[in-house]
């Protein structure tokens, strides 16, 4: 089996794992962990294998044809940059699984946890290392999707069904706008690939429609990494099982928009829209994520919003512009994604284990679970960007980008230094907290966790701090060749525990200083974060509840007034607009059948078939009651499939006798259960217009089928399907040919539509009168409870 | 239903449509029928069973429930497009092999569970708005 393959097949792993998840988890319990992370693992293993040849400079691109009409293909693009995000995705997954495993023990729904965690996984690999614009937008959606199964999986809550509701919102809504701006990509650079479009120098940059592209990637980048003020559903998303937190929310699916950004910089980056717009998102979104965070007593509150904030700061950096900036953001990228993954991990046994996550409940675990400290302090420590941890390399490159003089570098400077002081206060509040300090009582008689639930934080803890000592290697295989990619050109990165005096560590100094104050202070400033913000009293959370809520209010007035719920009034509107069409279009362009002809020779039993065919119109229109009316209308339909079978064409007239039949016999049983009185009552003041509506429209056709068949018949089609259906599709019925085979993604569109169809009118069969009543109070009361809740 | 008659012959004569169905599907190919009109077939099968013996006992002989099985239609029918990637060509490329069955060459094909895909789709849409129309409506 080739490379290729081996891709292909490692995509789809996860999807397959997903698949007998929950039968495996019936057999094994929890247990079933250790077994499905061998899928991550295995993915890890084969991509690892990528590394020598992406160091070396290498890009590797492989892939399937998929439309090729449309230029859409299935491909893969492995470089310095999408194989750096799947090594965290597959290895962070495969502790994730496992976490799982100890997390969710017992819970009846683990199997299905599972299996929504491996296909979210799939789908966030596809994403990274997606070649073809098409291929990124369905496995973004995808992980759209997945993250809304997974913040719900707790679906008997109504908090976890409104956060998964509004992060499938946001960030769907967003993907909507990333697809119509990769759409002007294509449009201006003519290529569906981003292997293909990263060759293109300063020409997108100079198109007019630059601005709008970069803006409508923006609102897919920074809804997905939660930017302000899109940054509401993150800390909702808490909602989630923590595992999922631990995984989506800090390491991957948060840092998707952040990947977007980077894979792009190259060719819509460097401009000074770009270096306007991403850094003051960016800068934003860092220190309003760190001060609420502050205001947070939750463990798992405080970590989403300092998520958020690394996530402004990865912004940022991409959109700084300025040197090592670009590998600030990539160094900060892989130690967020482990420190994080950890911090939330142990937040998770924490509540494991002691049965509440408020930071105000919790003191002295040291003594019983100290491995979950020392996890959490070494976590911490690299979040906090002290030596010897990675985050501490990640720090100093950071303020190496921001170590000028001029007043842009100056100003960023200043507010980098607040966020990540503030992030400094929270993140050892988070670790130190609740372990030092008196004991006090939990919920749940606190002990260590078993080995499922601490493996995990504790691999990426270590890998914290290897990662730091081993830096040479580190930059040579993973952050130099990651760093080059999002730069667009290559760019090797130094830095290095070895110690340097200079300004970058000067304002880490600084920043260890301001952290160490807020700190000391944070129950103080938690206080008065608390009253500024009840000062404001309105958020971004509370406005998508009255955007939602303007909605629907919308919508209910809108259908009111075009759907006023009588059907006659529906039929009139569609039947004139028919007639109006039919008959309104061939006068404006004199296109009226030229003289009606009537050919003389037609035999005399195809003149007593269209006799029953007319005959079967009148029974329709005298019948007394409604049923009688029903069946002449079949014999009518019945009529006309016989014409077709005299015509040759015995499939249609074969699906007509077939629709004939079945639409009697449901029209019959419509009819029953709408309990109509059986004949027709209509004055006659209403029956006149609708007798010249239908005299119209049928005129209207008659005159239109006899212009079309006056015109010469073109028979190019004809032969081609005649010629090519025996020959390429290996079939005789040319018919049938056509739709399973030449115009087959046709057909595929139509059945689903069929299944969609049958699908709302069951529910519309089964809404009875009397429940559509209750249905109608139960939703005013609750629209009433929706209104005194204090949001 | 009360006659008889009917009552009597309904399941035999839905027994045999539900064989023609089949029938008109495998033959589409090469001569009139296919997966529409063998799925529209079908659907009056059950509709006839319904009428005659009560909505029950065709959800009990059909055993799965009839978005189900309309369900695994489309899927059935994206997957016989989605086979064609692995043979390197275009999706919804029609693949056939030819295995020998008993000394009889029996051509397959990925069309073919396409077609059988269209089959369940329409057999398991409309029965199950025949049906509840019938559940409902009848009583």
């Amino acid at each position: 089996m080739d490379a290729a393959a081996l891709t292909f097949l490692a995509l789809g792993l996860p999807f397959a794992a997903a698949v007998v998840a929950p039968a495996l988890t019936r057999l094994l319990g929890g247990n079933a962990a250790w077994l499905l992370a061998l899928a991550p693992l295995a993915i890890f293993a084969h991509l690892a294998g990528f590394i020598p040849e992406v160091a070396a400079g290498e890009i590797v691109t492989g892939g399937y044809i998929w439309i090729p009409s449309f230029n859409v293909s299935f491909s893969w693009l492995i470089d310095g940059l999408s194989l750096t995000f799947a090594l965290l995705i597959s290895g962070i997954g495969t502790l994730i699984v496992l976490y799982s495993g100890g997390y969710l023990k017992g819970h009846p729904d683990q199997g299905r946890f599972f299996s929504f965690i491996l296909m979210f996984m799939g789908s966030m690999q596809g994403l990274v290392v997606s070649d073809s614009f098409l291929m990124l937008f369905v496995f973004w959606e995808l992980t759209s999707i997945t993250s809304f199964l997974l913040i719900g999986f707790d679906h008997s809550r109504e908090a976890a069904r409104r956060a998964a509701l509004q992060a499938l919102v946001v960030t769907g809504g967003g993907g909507l706008a990333l697809l119509a701006g990769l759409l002007i990509l294509w449009n201006i650079s003519g290529v569906t690939q981003f292997s293909l479009l990263l060759s293109f120098g300063d020409e997108l940059k100079q198109s007019p429609f630059y601005l709008a592209a970069l803006l409508l990637v923006l609102g897919g980048a920074f809804t997905k990494s939660a930017q302000f003020p899109f940054h509401f559903w993150l800390p909702n998303a808490m909602e989630a099982p923590t595992p999922v937190s631990a995984y989506l929310h800090s390491a991957t699916m948060v840092k998707a928009g952040v990947y977007l950004l980077m894979r792009l910089n190259p060719v819509l980056g460097g401009t000074t829209e770009w270096q306007v717009l991403l850094p003051l998102f960016g800068v934003t979104t860092l220190v309003a994520g760190a001060a609420l965070a502050v205001r947070q007593t939750d463990l798992k509150m405080m970590l989403a919003y300092t998520t958020m904030s690394s996530l402004g700061l990865l912004v940022m950096l991409t959109g700084l512009g300025l040197p090592y900036a670009i590998e600030a953001a990539v160094l900060y990228l892989v130690a967020h994604a482990l420190f994080k993954g950890a911090l939330f991990m142990v937040a998770g046994i924490i509540d494991h284990e002691t049965g509440t996550r408020d930071l105000t409940k919790l003191g002295g675990l040291r003594s019983a679970m100290p491995l979950t400290f020392v996890i959490a302090l070494a976590a911490a420590l690299s979040m906090g960007g002290l030596p010897p941890f990675f985050g501490f390399l990640a720090k100093e490159e950071i303020y190496a980008a921001l170590s000028g003089f001029d007043r842009r570098s100056m100003v960023f400077a200043a507010l980098t230094i607040l966020g990540n002081g503030l992030m400094f206060a929270v993140g050892f509040a988070i670790a130190l907290k609740p372990f030092l300090g008196p004991k006090v009582d939990t919920p749940r008689h606190a002990h260590e966790a078993p080995v499922l639930l601490w493996i995990g934080p504790a691999i990426l803890a270590a890998k914290g701090l290897s990662i730091a000592l081993m830096s040479g290697l580190v930059h040579r295989f993973v952050t130099s060749p990651m760093a080059s990619a999002v730069a667009g050109e290559p760019r090797t990165v130094t830095i290095s525990l070895a110690p340097h005096i200079g300004v970058p560590l000067l304002l880490s100094v600084v920043t260890l200083a301001v952290g160490v104050v807020l700190f000391l202070n944070l129950t103080r400033l938690r206080a008065a974060m608390a009253v500024i913000l009840a000062d404001i009293g309105w958020g971004p959370d509370r406005g998508f509840d009255q955007f939602i809520r303007g909605l629907v209010r919308f919508a209910v007035a809108a259908t009111r007034r075009l759907q006023g719920g009588r059907l006659d009034n529906y039929m009139t509107v569609t039947f004139l607009l028919v007639a109006t069409v039919m008959l309104a279009l061939p006068l404006r362009y004199g296109e009226f059948p030229r003289a009606p002809f009537f050919p003389g020779d037609v035999p005399l039993h195809e003149f007593a078939i269209m006799a029953i065919a007319v005959l079967g119109l009148f029974a329709v229109v005298l019948a007394v009651d409604r049923l009688t009316a029903i069946v002449s209308l079949g014999i009518q339909g019945f009529a006309v499939a016989m014409l077709f079978l005299l015509y040759g064409a015995p499939d249609l007239a074969f699906t007509q006798f077939m629709i004939e039949t079945l639409s009697v016999v449901v029209l019959a049983l419509v009819m029953t259960r709408l309990r109509l009185s059986p004949s027709d009552h209509r004055p006659l003041r209403q029956k006149l217009p609708d007798f010249a509506i239908a005299l119209a429209c049928g005129m209207g056709f008659g005159l239109f089928l006899l212009r079309v068949t006056g015109v010469p018949f073109d028979s190019t089609l004809t032969d081609f399907f005649n010629l090519y259906s025996k020959s390429i599709a290996h079939g005789a019925n040319v018919v049938n040919v056509i739709i399973v085979d030449f115009r087959g993604t046709d057909t595929l569109g139509e059945i689903a539509v069929v299944l969609v169809a049958g699908l709302s009118i069951l529910s519309l069969v089964r809404l009875r009168a009397g429940s559509l009543r209750r249905g109608e109070t139960r939703e005013i009361a609750a629209a009433d409870a929706n209104a005194k809740e204090p949001v | 239903m009360k006659s008889i008659i009917f009552r009597t012959v309904a399941p035999f004569l839905a027994g045999l449509m539900m064989l023609f169905s089949i029938f008109v599907l495998l033959r589409g190919h090469n001569e009139p029928g296919g997966g529409f009109i063998g799925g529209l077939i079908a659907v009056s099968a059950l509709a006839i069973y319904g009428i005659a013996h009560g909505v029950e006992t065709v959800r009990r002989a059909i055993f799965f429930h009839p978005m189900a099985i309309a369900g695994a239609g489309l899927f059935a029918a994206t997957v016989a497009g989605l086979v064609s990637i692995f043979a390197r060509v275009p999706f919804m490329t029609g693949l056939w092999i030819y295995p020998s069955v008993l000394g009889v060459e029996v051509p397959l094909s990925t069309v073919m569970l396409f077609d059988t895909g269209v089959y369940l789709v329409v057999v398991g849409a409309i029965s199950s708005i025949a049906l509840s129309l019938e559940e409902r409506g009848g009583a």
